[in-house]
């Protein structure tokens, strides 16, 4: 069979080198295209999501913010009964079945979502000022910390903020907006990434 | 800009909700015996208080769940935030202001 994985294209690919510019700059942005993703819906607490805990390497996340993660994938909580897992260890067909299978006949869901999102990655000393420039939520070290996970917006974009470490965020907005997404967040580096900025 | 306490996300600002209404308006039980002027009263009338105001709300850019909230139409002070199914509390005359 032809490898059609050859054939596709990120969301963004046409400002991949945009965001290549000024990587040696407090802050900058890149993306990470291609992950596995899964939608999991599943009674909270239940056998079946006990089940799927166990195929994740660790329980699901129980309240907003959380994330468990282990062997490359990450469970982020989306909601009561909803999470979704990312996944740098997986092919998509591969994590859904075994997902499938955990969930076997119980009340849920699983869906691959690797296409619904893309994956943009903000680091540096500065990431924080860039997103606070237009994220409702609060950012501050006290309150939001590497491993934590809020669906909110950025701009006017619904994204998934997860932040990865102590200066870097990864920001998974839907397919169709990552071009706004990428371009608001360029913009709202610009004061960190001109040439002869400290 | 209202800062509402999504009952599974905490607080969060107005502009990750939508509003849904009045709540508590049950749907008909049996819409087909319904007059005409019964099924318009159901779908168009609504409360309109000054002062404590159930109403409904989803947090459609986080967890996507529907809740409902207690405010004041007046001074805007959320009174109550519950769950969708829950019945409107009693608030306590004058309190809490
Ligand atoms: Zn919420």
């Amino acid at each position: 069979m032809a490898d059609l994985a050859i054939l596709r294209e990120s969301p963004l690919v046409h400002l991949h080198e945009r965001m290549r510019a000024g990587h040696d700059r407090p802050v900058a942005l890149r993306e990470t295209a291609f992950l596995t993703m899964a939608s999991v819906r599943v009674r909270p607490g239940s056998a079946a999501a006990r089940r799927i805990g166990e195929v994740l390497g660790g329980p699901l996340p129980t309240a907003c913010g959380e994330t468990t993660a282990a062997g490359g994938r990450t469970a982020l909580w989306l909601g009561p009964d909803e999470w979704l897992v990312v996944s740098s260890a997986d092919e998509p067909a591969a994590l859904t079945a075994a997902l499938h299978e955990a969930l076997g006949g119980d009340p849920g869901s699983i869906v691959d979502v690797s296409a619904n999102r893309t994956v943009l990655e903000l680091s540096g000393a500065r990431a924080r000022a860039v997103l606070e420039k237009g994220c409702p939520v609060d950012l501050h070290p006290r309150r939001f910390t590497p491993g934590r996970a809020v669906t909110t917006t950025v701009g006017p974009v619904p994204v998934v903020l997860w932040q990865t470490a102590a200066t870097a965020y990864r920001l998974l907005p839907r397919s169709s907006f990552a071009d706004y997404l990428a371009r608001w967040l360029l913009d709202a580096m610009a004061e960190y990434t001109a040439p002869g900025e400290p | 800009m209202l800062l509402l306490t999504c009952p599974w996300c905490g607080p969060r600002d107005e502009t990750e909700y939508h509003y849904g209404g009045q709540a508590h308006v049950a749907y008909p039980a049996n819409p087909a015996e319904l007059s005409d002027e019964e099924w318009a009263e159901y779908l168009f009338f609504r409360d309109n208080p000054k002062g404590p105001f159930a109403e409904r709300w989803v947090h459609s850019t986080g967890c996507r769940r529907w809740f409902n909230v207690v405010r004041d139409t007046v001074t805007y002070e959320v009174l109550a935030v519950y769950g969708p199914h829950d019945p409107r509390p009693e608030l306590a005359a004058g309190d809490p202001r």
